[in-house]
């Protein structure tokens, strides 16, 4: 038999080990879904790489965009689907307007439904990496140019874009 | 065996003043007897008498609950008030009712059973009982104030917990963090003294099924409750500095609330099941007078539920938009638990064939135990199917899953092992007459109470709802009598303890019942206020 204290040590070492695993959950989070692929996350950063298009299946790309409420911003896309084959390069663009009397800060964070087509996303510019300011009733288009990649998995069809706009305060990230 | 001074569940009785001993005659009285206690069997006493008093209190705001859905409509309360009574009520049950009652077991039956004089750590024992009132205290000191109770849910899901509460979340996160520093405090000292105390010869293999559920239960609670402190402090930081797990806007992500707080919240509601094994696996043999069946492949049975518990969480989530693949794993690992569980179910039924079978009421609430939780674990089999689940998830189905796990199971379990226990710390036999009474009116009004939900929540009625459409009335109403005279039969139980604890009632044998084993049933009727001050040596 070990003594109380020692035991006692040990559980509470436990313990803390378990507190910290929770925290850790959050970073892990990510690295997980990265792994596998599937947490809807497209990249940061512009793609500079282009793809060989393949002809032989059409891609259906759905837009949608919402505000949070924190922003009374016009938010729409200027179409709500395109239809266009793996390696092909399309431009879309969204449309913002700020209708209200003073200058203001946006910010939009995308994701892609199905999680796991989200790697295959590839996006060559997007107004999703910077902030976005407009002056007061300013509207203005923002478009997405973008490419399906070719290693697409047959299965997926259908692939939809979906940003959310955001007040740009000091929390805000851009994705 | 030397005479000492018989334990206090209440009066005073006559004292048995040993000359030899006259140095260890004074036991202490009065409030401070209860406050500073350190003694193993009072802090049992204290644990179980206060969860008896929150399971009042969670039971009047399920019946303000019941009262509402008794008809469709809004009657007696507005939405946000309702949203906070079934969070309390929740939190107050899970928090307040089954996890002490199960701690308060623990302390009195333990020691007893492993032949140890007391717990490894009596003062911190005294503090993990004492933090409890505390904070039962900030949390239902809530309603009071402005903004109300926390009305997220007892699940408090983030963003609804962190941009659309109010500030009763500050109050609800700190309640908690006590309950929970409690909870820890209290499974470290199980586990040490489960690891250090044995009686010579008390050798793993040889301890009751009672003793193993709760090591193992108290390995679950010191795994997954700092994961809980961690995600309520998350939830306090995202809303109060700052911070953005679980705020898209930041980067973060509101499903992640949900597996972190499942991660949690898994092991959490096997933690409130695993000690009713123990307790049911202690009854059944004694009233079949036969051994347990299977000995071995209980403990086997219950560490494996416990391993399974940390890998599926998600099941919780299955409507999230996961993927299919990691729909698929915890489908199938949540279909793996009902293996182990049925190897319980059906070693507790061998252990009756051929046994020698009597009635009392421990052995009423054991069985009935045994038939609805399964009935339970059968609907928690049909929740655990994802295509099943897409029809079943947020619905009543899901509510009459878990009442009948938690309350004919957990609830069950605890009751049955007050009725089988109580001769042991009073001294008197509870009245047979008030027991049966008691256990035939909650049989009867609890499968009047739950029982229906199965069918309104397949024909589609949502949870957490104050007011539903009018298909649904009938079944609601009925639901809602149901729950009035569920209620109602639990102060027959409050009648039945408040008489023992009077001591009035035949005198009780250190047997107590013919077919019980162990060394619990070796000491007197009542026992002693210290026990096993020598180690037995266990053959």
């Amino acid at each position: 038999m070990v003594s109380h204290r020692t035991l006692m040590r040990k559980l509470i070492l436990i313990c803390i080990a378990m507190f910290a695993f929770g925290y850790a959950l959050v970073p892990l989070y990510d690295v997980f879904c990265e792994i596998t692929g599937i947490n809807g996350k497209t990249s940061n950063q512009p793609a500079t790489t282009r793809a060989k298009v393949d002809e032989s299946r059409a891609i259906k790309v759905e837009f949608l965009a919402n505000r949070d409420s924190s922003i009374p911003w016009g938010f729409s896309p200027e179409m709500t689907d395109i239809s266009l084959h793996p390696g092909q390069i399309k431009v879309v663009n969204f449309i913002v307007e700020n209708p209200t009397d003073e200058a203001m800060v946006g910010r939009a964070v995308p994701s892609v439904s199905p999680g796991e087509a989200a790697k295959y996303f590839i996006k060559i510019e997007c107004f999703c990496f910077t902030e976005q300011p407009l002056d007061a009733h300013e509207r203005r288009a923002m478009p997405v140019q973008f490419y399906i990649d070719p290693k697409l998995p047959a299965h997926f069809t259908t692939i939809t874009l979906s940003y959310r706009l955001y007040k740009n305060t000091p929390q805000v990230v851009g994705r | 065996m030397s005479t000492e001074n018989s334990s206090e569940l209440g009066s005073e009785l006559d004292h048995h003043q040993s000359d030899d001993h006259h140095a260890h005659d004074h036991k202490p009285h009065g409030i401070t007897r209860w406050l500073f206690t350190t003694n193993h069997k009072d802090i049992g006493t204290l644990y179980l008498l206060f969860s008896l008093l929150m399971l009042f209190t969670g039971g009047i705001l399920a019946m303000m609950i019941r009262a509402e859905l008794f008809q469709p409509g809004l009657q007696f309360v507005d939405p946000h008030f309702f949203n906070q009574l079934t969070t309390v009520h929740g939190l107050v049950m899970v928090f307040g009712a089954v996890m002490p009652a199960f701690v308060g077991l623990a302390n009195w039956m333990i020691p007893l059973m492993i032949g140890a004089p007391d717990m490894a750590l009596p003062r911190m024992n005294n503090w993990s009982f004492w933090i409890l009132p505390f904070a039962f205290t900030i949390l239902l000191s809530t309603f009071f104030m402005e903004g109300g109770a926390p009305a997220a849910g007892w699940t408090f899901y983030a963003p609804l917990s962190t941009t659309y509460s109010s500030d009763s979340t500050a109050f609800f996160v700190f309640s908690v963090h006590l309950m929970g520093i409690s909870s820890i405090m209290g499974a470290m000292n199980v586990i040490v003294t489960i690891f250090n105390m044995r009686a010579p010869g008390m050798k793993w293999m040889k301890l009751p099924l009672f003793v193993w559920t709760w090591l193992i239960t108290a390995f679950l609670l010191i795994a997954v409750m700092p994961v809980l402190a961690g995600v309520v402090t998350m939830v306090l930081t995202d809303k109060y500095f700052g911070t953005s797990f679980f705020d898209a806007a930041g980067g973060g992500d509101p499903v992640m609330f949900q597996h972190i707080f499942w991660f949690f919240g898994h092991p959490e509601v096997y933690i409130m099941i695993l000690p009713a094994f123990g307790i049911v696996s202690s009854i059944i043999p004694t009233f079949a007078r036969k051994p347990l069946f299977g000995y071995e492949s209980m403990v086997i049975a219950t560490a494996s539920i416990a391993f399974l518990s940390f890998i599926v969480w998600a099941h919780h989530m299955f409507t999230t938009g996961m993927p299919v693949a990691a729909e698929l794993f915890f489908m199938y690992a949540t279909m793996l638990i009902a293996v182990p569980t049925g190897v319980k179910v059906f070693n507790w039924v061998a252990t009756m064939w051929r046994g020698s079978m009597t009635f009392e009421v421990p052995m009423m609430f054991a069985l009935a135990f045994i038939v609805l939780f399964t009935i339970g674990g059968l609907s928690g089999l049909m929740l655990a199917i994802v295509p099943a689940d897409f029809q079943y998830h947020d619905t009543y189905f899901v509510v009459a899953h878990f009442h009948y796990v938690l309350v004919t199971g957990a609830v069950f379990g605890i009751i049955s092992g007050v009725y089988y226990w109580i001769p042991k710390w009073t001294g008197v036999m509870y009245s047979e007459k008030i027991g049966q009474f008691h256990f035939w009116c909650s049989i009867v009004s609890v499968n009047m109470l739950f029982f229906p939900m199965h069918f309104v929540g397949l024909a589609g009625m949502p949870r957490r709802i104050p007011d539903y459409a009018l298909q649904f009335a009938d079944m609601n109403a009925f639901i809602s009598i149901g729950g009035l005279l569920f209620g109602l039969s639990q102060l027959i139980f409050v009648w039945m303890v408040v008489r023992c604890m009077r001591r009035k009632g035949k005198k009780a044998s250190s047997q107590v019942w013919e077919g019980a084993q162990g060394l619990e049933w070796e000491i007197p009727s009542p026992a002693p206020y210290h026990t096993f001050q020598t180690p037995p040596h266990v053959k």
